[in-house]
């Protein structure tokens, strides 16, 4: 591989703006989704708050998935007909839940007040079914969608964890943007979504390496491993911390941000873990990144319309987030 | 059945449900707009004729974000099966199919989906200023969306700007790429397409308002605002349409062959203006024709030549279908021209007072709300089904770029999506119906909304603006 030229290394640039986008998608929907699935322990009044909390941001967060999986069909086209086509149906069940979560957000504000319920309940459905199929799907692309019982087993396993790692991130949102009782009541679903989710991201950093030979290598190798070891270091300490902050009084006064902030803190790590996992496979053993990207001809054009739009994409997400900051009011059409 | 044809059932199916919001939003966003300017226009010189144009931005606003959300959603399934059902597709055109998708969500996509929040919620926490400049940017998004995605379609068309090198086609040149022969027709007829079923959504809901006796304040100037737009455009669509079939009969002879029933090559072809074209037999059953006018129509000369489905063998779409989606998407066109100059009229001589109208025509006015979403569909079923068996016209064929998924896969999950369209379908439909009979409810919901929210929790801070 010639590291000079500039071709080689365009598959590389768009590998990270691919994880970037997913990671940003994973983040961002993920509270969402989270409150989502936070929505059947609340009273009514409750929920038209929790929905007002995400109302401004839901569309632009899941552009992102649309951002992530459009540059992996247009940058590594190969990969994509391999990976939608080993995931056809949780990519569908995904799509089937995201479509009900989204519509059901608009439909529960505008709908006869006795059909109100209905649209509620499918919005707690859409969002759990989208979830659970993210993580199933996540479980089997980091195992390279390997055959064999425990297979199957690993990726159920992260269908269960990521819904309860977006659970916390929801709560901590909510922890966020809410006060008064609802702001107590979501200070304790985090506390009840911790452990399952700790538990989930154990059993996975555990899991991985033994289902899969390839990271295996990756990791448990001198002197790589020393330095490594920052990785789940300090996500357990952020974790902690996450705990431990939600114990305090603080949480619900001045500090309200920052269980949420260290939840990010605790995202990118495990991103940029998969990410060192994975690297340079797009399919794990199975394609590279460079026997996958397109030619270099399409991908510098495309690079040149993200140089311009990703900042002001940035600049004007940015601003929408400030516009609606601190603690959410009412959610008024005007 | 095959694999190729439940695919493209599952993307049809999907295409279909989706370009049914995207046609009302395109439009309807740069309606808002006018609203919203009409009101500010207004508002110190006549609070209650300003009043009017506040309710109908408000009740239509909420229409917008419902369209736009299932618009969003379907959009994201279409963003996946690309890659699904096409893979072949990607792999062989990606060098330009890639970037003109890829230029679509990042121009366009986040655009719109980043200024909505700020548009629909933001009123009173951002300047009028900046709140107008949202909901520009959203409505110039969605436009720019509709103009990447033309771009592409017709490139698929009439693909021009590029050289097929190993079997891939590679650009020659952007602009020959993006301004293919089609694209300057097709973008328009779809534009005034949006805007036509926009304007007839705003004539058929305000119409039911009038006949349910609601919405007193805003539904006599929304109809009238959708009749003149009407009765302006479905002139201006027929002179577009009709230049779309020229450059048609130009680049897609195949397409027209099938639209007419025309089997034999021929010189002064007739307009049928019915028969059951059979692909089997290889003729039309049951045919009513007009001597000549086909030619006429699309030549502009009475013996113009026209050429037969039998010279293009193993190289033309179905004749069934074709046939009779074009002349449900002129009939339909027709019946809207009528429809929105007879309107007009009338009730210019009721001075616009709708209740100097008479119910049979607010009746009629109600039964075309979904008029544009008929038109609009079959339009597209002409044009898509038209390029088959090509997915790229005369040099790549769907066949040979479909995925190998096992039918039964691909036939749950297209029950599965089939089911979900419906039911959204005609959840969608009727909580318009409610919305629309229940106009003081739904802005009353706001306040309820803001009653509902717990003490201490209605206090956002609100960016200091110039208002």
């Amino acid at each position: 591989m010639n590291w000079m030229s500039f071709d080689a290394a365009l598959p590389v640039i768009f590998m990270a703006l691919m994880g970037v986008s997913m990671l940003v998608y994973v983040i961002s929907d993920g509270y969402d989704l989270g409150v989502g699935m936070l929505m059947h322990r609340a009273t009514p009044d409750e929920k038209d708050v929790m929905i007002a909390s995400i109302g401004p941001f839901w569309d632009a967060n899941e552009t992102w998935l649309v951002l992530g999986v459009g540059i992996l069909l247009v940058a590594f086209p190969k990969a994509h007909g391999m990976v939608l086509g080993e995931l056809y149906l949780p990519v569908a069940l995904m799509l089937i839940g995201l479509t009900l979560r989204g519509v059901a957000f608009d439909f529960r504000v505008k709908a006869k007040d006795t059909h109100k319920a209905t649209w509620d309940k499918l919005f707690f459905a859409g969002s759990t079914l989208a979830s659970a199929s993210q993580g199933w799907m996540l479980g089997r692309y980091v195992s390279g969608f390997g055959t064999g019982w425990n297979y199957p087993v690993f990726a159920a396993a992260i269908a269960v964890a990521l819904p309860m790692a977006y659970v916390l991130m929801g709560a901590t949102w909510l922890v966020m943007k809410t006060e008064g009782e609802l702001q107590q009541r979501a200070v304790d679903w985090a506390c009840i979504a911790w452990a399952p989710m700790v538990a989930g991201l154990v059993l996975i950093s555990m899991a991985t390496p033994w289902v899969t030979a390839t990271v295996r290598d990756r990791w448990f190798t001198l002197p790589e491993i020393i330095a490594l070891l920052a990785i789940p270091l300090m996500t357990g300490l952020t974790l902690v911390a996450v705990r431990g902050l939600l114990g305090t009084r603080a949480v619900r006064g001045p500090l309200c941000w920052l269980p949420f902030v260290l939840l990010i803190v605790v995202f990118v790590l495990g991103f940029l873990g998969l990410a060192y996992s994975i690297y340079p496979y797009v399919v794990l053993d199975r394609l590279t990144i460079w026997q996958a990207a397109s030619k270099p001809e399409a991908l510098k054009v495309i690079l040149v319309g993200v140089c311009i739009s990703v900042p002001a994409i940035a600049g004007y997400t940015i601003f929408s987030y400030r516009v609606f900051r601190g603690k959410t009011g009412e959610l008024k059409y005007a | 059945m095959d694999a190729l044809i439940l695919a493209r059932m599952q993307f049809a199916a999907n295409i279909t449900f989706h370009i049914l919001f995207p046609t009302i939003s395109i439009a309807l966003g740069w309606v808002l707009l006018f609203f919203r300017l009409r009101w500010l226009k207004t508002r110190h010189a006549d609070p209650t004729l300003a009043r009017g144009w506040l309710d109908a931005y408000r009740f239509w606003t909420k229409v917008f974000a419902l369209s736009f959300a299932l618009g969003v959603v379907s959009g994201i399934t279409m963003s996946f099966q690309f890659g699904t059902n096409w893979p072949g597709f990607m792999e062989k055109a990606g060098s330009i199919a890639g970037p003109l998708l890829a230029y679509e969500v990042l121009t366009a996509f986040f655009l719109e989906a980043g200024f909505l929040g700020i548009m629909l919620f933001g009123h009173g926490k951002v300047s009028e200023t900046v709140h107008l400049l949202s909901s520009f940017f959203v409505a110039f998004g969605t436009t720019l969306s509709a103009f990447w995605i033309l771009a592409l379609n017709s490139w698929m068309q009439t693909p021009a700007g590029h050289e097929v090198i190993a079997g891939e086609f590679v650009v020659k040149s952007w602009l020959g790429v993006i301004f293919n022969p089609s694209f300057p027709y097709r973008f328009s007829h779809m534009l005034l397409a949006s805007a036509l079923t926009c304007a007839f959504l705003l004539i058929g809901l305000s119409a039911w308002q009038l006949l349910c006796g609601v919405g007193q304040r805003s539904a006599p100037r929304v109809l009238r605002f959708g009749l003149t737009l009407a009765a302006v455009l479905i002139p201006i669509q027929i002179f577009v349409g009709d230049a779309h079939g020229l450059n048609t009969l130009e680049h897609q002879p195949a397409k027209i062959a099938a639209m007419e029933g025309v089997w034999e090559t021929e010189r002064g072809a007739p307009l049928l203006l019915f028969a059951i074209p059979d692909a089997t037999e290889r003729k039309n059953h049951f045919e009513i024709a007009i001597p000549n006018l086909a030619s006429l129509i699309l030549t502009h000369h009475a013996d113009g030549e026209i050429k037969g489905l039998n010279d293009f063998p193993n190289a033309h779409p179905p004749p069934l279908p074709m046939f009779f989606a074009f002349r449900i998407m002129v009939g339909m066109g027709m019946l809207m021209l009528a429809t929105s100059w007879l309107g007009w009229f009338l009730y210019r001589r009721a001075q616009w007072q709708p209740d100097r109208l008479p119910r049979k025509l607010l009746w009629l006015f109600a039964g075309m709300t979904f008029s544009g979403w008929v038109a609009t569909v079959a339009g597209w079923y002409v044009t898509e089904i038209g390029r088959q068996p090509f997915i790229v016209y005369g040099l790549l064929r769907t066949a040979d770029v479909v995925s190998q998924h096992p039918p039964a896969m691909i036939g749950l999950t297209l029950t599965l999506y089939i089911l979900l369209y419906i039911a959204l379908m005609l959840a969608y439909v009727a909580v318009l119906k409610y919305m629309a009979e229940k106009p003081e409810e739904v802005l009353a919901m706001e306040a309820a909304e803001r009653a509902a929210t717990p003490a201490g929790a209605a206090t956002s801070p609100v960016i200091q603006g110039g208002h």
